[in-house]
C-alpha cells in the first residue's frame, strides 16, 4: 500500500498531528513530540526570544518547526516578527497569527492575507491561521499561501469543532491542504475533523493542560491516524430515520 | 546624592495641619494635562455607585460561576460577601481558567525603582513629598549599573518606577531610562506618574510596552481626602492615564486599586470594570491587574469588616480572573511567601523576584534612596523559581516580542 503522505511548501510528511509547544514546561517538550510522532512543532517567536531558557534548545532534531507570529496585532506586526524568526534559525515555515483580540483572540482574516502576501513573496511557506471563511481562504491561496489554518473554536477553549459546517465547505472547495487549527480539545474531536478530510490538525491546549502530557500526545496520534483510515475508507453513510423507506417513493415508475 | 540622614515623617498633628488648608477641586485638570473625550471614567463611576454588594445572594454567586462569560452584573456577585462562603468553589474556577489561558506559565519580573522624588502629598505613602526621607535619583550610568545587575539574575521583564515628581524625573529622564533597559530587556513596563498620550508614544518608542498606574481608589471623596495636593490629586486625570497610553500605542495597561483605602469591594469592582470597559474599547489591548492591600491592624480584625484578610484578598484575585479570564495578574512582594506561591498558577500569572525597593539598591554600595514599603517576600529569582517548579509550574522570562 503506498504511504499516505502530505506536502507542504515542497516538504513531505506522513504525520498528521501538528504540536503546539506553548503553555507547559518545556522539558516535556520532546517527550511529546516522540509520543505525539509529531513532524511538525509549532512556537511562539515570543517565546522563542529568550535568552537564558529557549525553547529551541528542546526541541528534538528533524522536526519541521513552524514558528507563529502571536503577538502581531496587525500585518507589519506580523511581517517583523516572521523576519525576526528567520534571523532566529526558525527556517522557512511560518504560521501567521494575526490577532487584535486580547479576550477571544480571534484572528483578523484581512490583516492575515495582507501579511500572506508580503511574506509569501519574501520564500517563506506561509500557514496563516483565519477564520473559517471561503473567500478569505481563496484570498490566501491567491496571496500564495501553502496551507489554510481555519479554527475549529477560539484559541484554548478546547470546545472542540463549532465551525464544522464551515470548515468542510473549505475541505470541498480548496486544493490547498486544510489544517484544523485552534479549538480542539479531545482526541476524538480531532478524530473527527480528520474523518471530514482535513490535511492535519494542530492541538496545543488541550495536550498542555492534560494531567498526563505524554498520555494525551499518544491518544491525539492514535485519533488522528484513526480519523484519516476512515477518511480514506469512507466512512459508511448515516441513515436519518433509522432505516430505508419500505415503500420507495419511486416505486411508481416501476408500476 | 541627596537627602537626609534620618527619615522624618509627618506628626499626626502636621497631617491635621496640611488637612485643613484649603485644597483644589479633584476634578479639575491642571495646567498641561491632556482631555481626552471618553465616557470610560464615568461609567466606571456610574457602574461603582449603583453596586450594592449587600442586595447579592448564595443563588446569584452560584449563578455566576456557572456561566461562562460573566457579566459585570456577574462579576459583582463574585466580589459580595454573599460570595465568600463559595471561596473553595471560586478558587477551583479560577484555576481552572488559568490553566486554560496560561497554560503552567509563570512570569517573572522585578521592579527597579530610579528615582524616589515625589511632588504629591498622599497622606498614606512613604515617599509623600512632606516625608523627609533620603532622597535619590540614579544618573543613567547608575541605572545601566543597576540594569546589569538584574539582567545577571536571569530576567528578562523589568518594572521601571519613579516617585511622581515631574520636575525631577522628567518624561525624557524616564525614556533615556527605558532606551537602556530594553538594552538588556525584553519587556519594559512603566510605573511612573500618569502623563500625556503624546508622552506614553513617546516612551512607547524608547521601549516601552506596558503602563502600570494605579488607582488607589475610585471614590472620589475618599480619593480627595488622602491625596491633599500634587497633580496626583486631579482625579479624572488619573482614572484616564490607561487609556491615554493605549492611545500612544502601548500595547498593555495594568489597574489597581490599593484595596483596604475605602470600601474594598466597590474598588475591586470599580477596578475590575474600569479594565473590562478598556478592553471593549480597545480589544487589542493587553489588560492585567495587581492587588495591593492595606492590612489589616493585628488584633483588630474583628471589628472592621472592610479589612482585607487573605481571605478577601484571595475572593478579589479569583473574581478578577473568573470575570476577565485572559487577563494578566501580578502578586505583590507585600504579600508573604507561602500566600504568594499559592496564588501562582490559581490567579496569579505574575510574581516578581529579587525585589528592592530602594534606589540604587540591586548594586552593591550602591543604595542612596530609601525604599517606598518594606516587603514580605525577599527571595531571589532562582528560589522564586524553584517555588514554582515545585508546584508543577513553569517560570518563564519572556514571551514577549516588541514590535
Amino acid at each position: 500500500m503506498k504511504q499516505d503522505t502530505w506536502t507542504l511548501g515542497g516538504h513531505e510528511f506522513t504525520s498528521r498531528f501538528i504540536l503546539g509547544s506553548g503553555k507547559y514546561n518545556l522539558d516535556l517538550v520532546k517527550a511529546a513530540v516522540e509520543q505525539a510522532g509529531a513532524q511538525i512543532i509549532t512556537l511562539a517567536v515570543r517565546r522563542a526570544n529568550s535568552e537564558t531558557s529557549s525553547i529551541l534548545d528542546y526541541i528534538p532534531e528533524g522536526v519541521t518547526l513552524l514558528p507563529n507570529t502571536s503577538g502581531a496585532r496587525n500585518a507589519e506586526e506580523a511581517v517583523r516578527i516572521a523576519r525576526l524568526a528567520r534571523e532566529l534559525g526558525c527556517g522557512d515555515f511560518v504560521k501567521i497569527e494575526v490577532i487584535h483580540d486580547s479576550k477571544y483572540l480571534l484572528p483578523d482574516n484581512y490583516e492575515t492575507i495582507k501579511a500572506t502576501e508580503i511574506l509569501a513573496k519574501e520564500g517563506f511557506v506561509v500557514m496563516p491561521y483565519m477564520y473559517p471563511d471561503l473567500n478569505v481562504a481563496r484570498a490566501l491561496r491567491d496571496a500564495g499561501a501553502a496551507s489554510i489554518m481555519p479554527l475549529a473554536a477560539p484559541i484554548g477553549s478546547n470546545k472542540g469543532l463549532c465551525t464544522k459546517e464551515f470548515i468542510q465547505i473549505l475541505v470541498d472547495e480548496m486544493d490547498l491542504p486544510v489544517i484544523v487549527d485552534a479549538g480542539i480539545g479531545r482526541p476524538s474531536q480531532a478524530c473527527e475533523a480528520m474523518e471530514m478530510g482535513v490535511a492535519a490538525v494542530m492541538a496545543n491546549t488541550a495536550v498542555a493542560t492534560a494531567g498526563d502530557i505524554r498520555q494525551m500526545a499518544g491518544a491525539f496520534k492514535k485519533a488522528i491516524e484513526a480519523g484519516r483510515e476512515a477518511y480514506l475508507a469512507g466512512p459508511g453513510r448515516v441513515l436519518d430515520k433509522g432505516a430505508d423507506a419500505s415503500s420507495p417513493l419511486t416505486g411508481f415508475l416501476r408500476d | 546624592m541627596e537627602g537626609q540622614t534620618e527619615n522624618q515623617f509627618l506628626t499626626e498633628e502636621e497631617v491635621e495641619k496640611y488637612l485643613r488648608m484649603e485644597r483644589t477641586d479633584p476634578m479639575e485638570y491642571m495646567e498641561g494635562m491632556e482631555q481626552i473625550p471618553s465616557r470610560v471614567m464615568e461609567q466606571v463611576l456610574e457602574g461603582m455607585e449603583a453596586y450594592d454588594y449587600s442586595r447579592y445572594g448564595a443563588e446569584d454567586v452560584k449563578r455566576a460561576l456557572e456561566k461562562e462569560n460573566l457579566s459585570p452584573e456577574d462579576f459583582g456577585a463574585l466580589l459580595s460577601p454573599a460570595a465568600e462562603p463559595f471561596l473553595e468553589q471560586m478558587a477551583r474556577r479560577a484555576g481552572v481558567e488559568t490553566r486554560k489561558h496560561f497554560g503552567s506559565s509563570v512570569y517573572l519580573f522585578t521592579p527597579l525603582y530610579i528615582s524616589n522624588y515625589c511632588e504629591n502629598f498622599c497622606i498614606y505613602c512613604g515617599f509623600n513629598c512632606h516625608n523627609r526621607i533620603r532622597r535619590a535619583k540614579l544618573s543613567m550610568e547608575g541605572i545601566e549599573r543597576e540594569l546589569q545587575a538584574i539582567a545577571a539574575t536571569g530576567l528578562e521583564e523589568i518594572l521601571i518606577l519613579t516617585g511622581e515628581s515631574r520636575h525631577m524625573s522628567d518624561v525624557s529622564y524616564i525614556g533615556e531610562a527605558c532606551r537602556l533597559a530594553k538594552k538588556y530587556f525584553k519587556m519594559v513596563g512603566i510605573e511612573v506618574y500618569p502623563m500625556n498620550s503624546e508622552e506614553y508614544a513617546y516612551l512607547h518608542r524608547c521601549g516601552v510596552d506596558y503602563v502600570t498606574v494605579f488607582q488607589e481608589t475610585y471614590h472620589l471623596e475618599k480619593y480627595e481626602s488622602l491625596h491633599i495636593s500634587g497633580h496626583k490629586r486631579v482625579f479624572p486625570y488619573r482614572v484616564n492615564a490607561q487609556e491615554r497610553a493605549l492611545m500612544g500605542g502601548m500595547r498593555g495597561v495594568a489597574f489597581a486599586a490599593l484595596l483596604g483605602l475605602d470600601d474594598f469591594r466597590k474598588d475591586a469592582f470599580a477596578t475590575g470594570l474600569h479594565a473590562w470597559l478598556l478592553q471593549r474599547k480597545y480589544p487589542h489591548a493587553e489588560i492585567s491587574f495587581s492587588c495591593p492591600r492595606l492590612r489589616p491592624i493585628i488584633n483588630n480584625d474583628k471589628i472592621n469588616p472592610q479589612d482585607v484578610h487573605e481571605t478577601q484578598l484571595l475572593q478579589v484575585m479569583c473574581a478578577y480572573r473568573i470575570f476577565m479570564p485572559y487577563a494578566g495578574l501580578t502578586i505583590s512582594t507585600r504579600e508573604r511567601a507561602g500566600f504568594r506561591d499559592h496564588v501562582v498558577g490559581l490567579a496569579a500569572t505574575k510574581i516578581s523576584a529579587g525585589v528592592s525597593t530602594g534606589i540604587g539598591s540591586h548594586t552593591e554600595g550602591g543604595e542612596q534612596g530609601d525604599d517606598q514599603f518594606e516587603i514580605a517576600d525577599g527571595r531571589g529569582v532562582e528560589e522564586v523559581c524553584q517555588a514554582i517548579r515545585a508546584r508543577g509550574l513553569e517560570p518563564v522570562m519572556n514571551d514577549y516580542v516588541y514590535v
